[in-house]
């Protein structure tokens, strides 16, 4: 194996992946909205996202609620993260998320009763939402608060622009509106199955289905042009 | 115990009994790394938890009135929605002696549950509305029913809160032929004006053949029953009540009294 081909040279690793300082850069948000996303890749939220997206202001409502609390525990954990013990810091994510989840929860009722009740007990339950536990342990306990709100917003989004994307296929199929409208005219027969929970799974196959064709055909395009560099 | 050779308690690293040279072997003690304090971690789990606690009540202070007069102003909705012709209501206490006080001075309100009476503009009662709740398929279903104490009828029904199952058990409010039944569903009271003389009761679709019956929707039995005892729960409980104290909820509001609408 003396002639194998030489590799890619590729940017040379820092030192530390999971422990260096980010900088500010524009990946810093664009991350959580593709190339991280935190339901379509990391799979994280999987309670929320197939249980409240059987309409589209629903999933709106729950993605918000939840980038405002990632958005909050974050900035809080960050500017503690040189105070907190490493022993207790779980326990002391969990206070400050179930905090920011707590006030959410209030806001939620006062903005509109009708979300409050459709929402019902899945709010109280972004307090073990994987995705902002995570963010806390992995984000914003080492890095600057700026960096954290910035990486916050942009997972945020990516969360409530994935469960819009389950939550407005799921009402058109099986309600034949969207946010409300109606789209169809009066014989459309609405796709009961997709507002009902295995809608949420079939919708959500689909979505990661799509994903993974895109990311093989990408990678074999790669992989061609390399072997025409290679041969040519 | 007395006979056992004493040790001194801290040599935990005895040398190593045999023949031999003597190895110094390196004593284990204390944590490679300088532990946390415990004070300083109580000291954060405490200062963390403050924090927490200003945050949830200052939102707590803050959100709380609004919640309130949005959850007013939806229930009074609701009941000028079931009571078409009436412009405000009152709200009525069932007390634990059976009759109805005024829930603004009654200060121990919600004892018995809430009756709403709707009046039009000359003041003349419209009718009364009244909530029950039943179990259904996936959950309680909270329903107000429109109760006309001149016929001894519910009238009219609107579901408040359900988490039925979409296409099947939310018909309960839409299926033209389910909402008939509760047009003119009896609920008379028996001779003592106790309880009603009939308990309101769902029956299998197509065999209904009292006044006091509902006919279920097909495909959405349980829903069609957890409706029934909603009805049934809302005028044994009100009815009696109402009945007894007619004539304090028909006379037009003293003009000097507190306004509630």
């Amino acid at each position: 194996m003396t002639d194998s081909p030489p590799k890619t040279p590729s940017a040379p690793a820092p030192a530390d992946p999971f422990n260096r300082q980010e900088t500010l850069t524009a990946d810093t948000f664009l991350r959580g909205l593709w190339q991280e996303n935190p339901v379509f890749v990391m799979l994280l939220g999987m309670c929320p996202v197939l249980a409240v997206t059987n309409s589209a202001i629903n999933a709106i409502g729950m993605g918000l609620a939840t980038t405002f609390v990632l958005l909050g525990s974050g900035a809080l954990v960050s500017l503690l993260r040189h105070w907190i013990p490493k022993q207790v810091r779980i326990a002391s994510y969990i206070v400050i998320i179930a905090t920011f989840v707590t006030v959410v929860d209030y806001a939620i009722h006062a903005i509109s009763l009708e979300l409050y009740a459709s929402l019902g007990a899945f709010i109280q339950l972004i307090v073990v939402n994987c995705i902002i536990l995570g963010r806390a342990e992995a984000y914003a306990s080492k890095q600057r608060l700026l960096p954290t709100l910035v990486n916050g917003l942009g997972m945020g989004l990516g969360f409530t622009l994935a469960l819009l994307s389950l939550g407005s296929v799921r009402e058109i199929l099986g309600n034949g509106t969207l946010l409300g409208h109606a789209l169809f005219g009066e014989g459309f027969q609405p796709w009961l199955v997709m507002v009902l929970p295995p809608g949420g799974f079939f919708v959500l196959g689909a979505w990661l289905l799509l994903f993974a064709w895109l990311k093989q055909r990408r990678e074999r395009r790669i992989l061609e042009q390399a072997g025409v560099a290679a041969h040519g | 115990m007395t006979t056992a050779v004493p040790v001194p308690a801290h040599d935990l690293n005895p040398a190593p009994p045999g023949p031999g040279p003597m190895v110094d072997l390196p004593v284990q003690t204390g944590n490679p790394t300088p532990a946390t304090p415990s004070r300083a971690m109580l000291t954060t789990l405490g200062l963390i938890a403050m924090i927490s606690g200003l945050l949830v009540a200052a939102a707590y202070e803050f959100t709380a009135p609004i919640i309130a007069e949005k959850e007013r102003l939806a229930t009074e909705a609701a009941v000028l929605r079931i009571l078409p012709g009436a412009v405000t209501k009152r709200d009525f206490v069932i007390g634990a002696d059976g009759g109805l006080t005024p829930a603004d001075t009654d200060p121990g309100r919600g004892s018995g549950g809430l009756v709403f009476a709707g009046y039009d503009a000359a003041g003349q009662l419209q009718g009364l509305a009244i909530t029950g709740i039943a179990n259904g398929y996936a959950g309680p279903v909270e329903v107000m029913f429109a109760y006309d104490p001149r016929r001894q009828a519910i009238v009219r029904s609107k579901v408040l809160k359900s988490t039925e199952t979409p296409g099947f058990g939310d018909k309960l409010d839409t299926d033209a032929a389910f909402l008939k039944n509760l047009e003119a569903l009896d609920a008379r009271l028996n001779a003592e004006g106790s309880a009603l003389a009939n308990p309101i009761v769902t029956v299998k679709n197509g065999t209904k053949t009292q006044p006091w019956q509902i006919d279920a929707i097909t495909g959405a039995t349980i829903s069609s029953r957890a409706m029934g005892k909603a009805a049934n729960q809302a005028a044994q409980r009100a009815a009696p009540a109402i009945q007894r104290d007619l004539a304090l909820l028909s006379q037009p509001r003293s003009p000097g009294g507190p306004q509630d609408d």
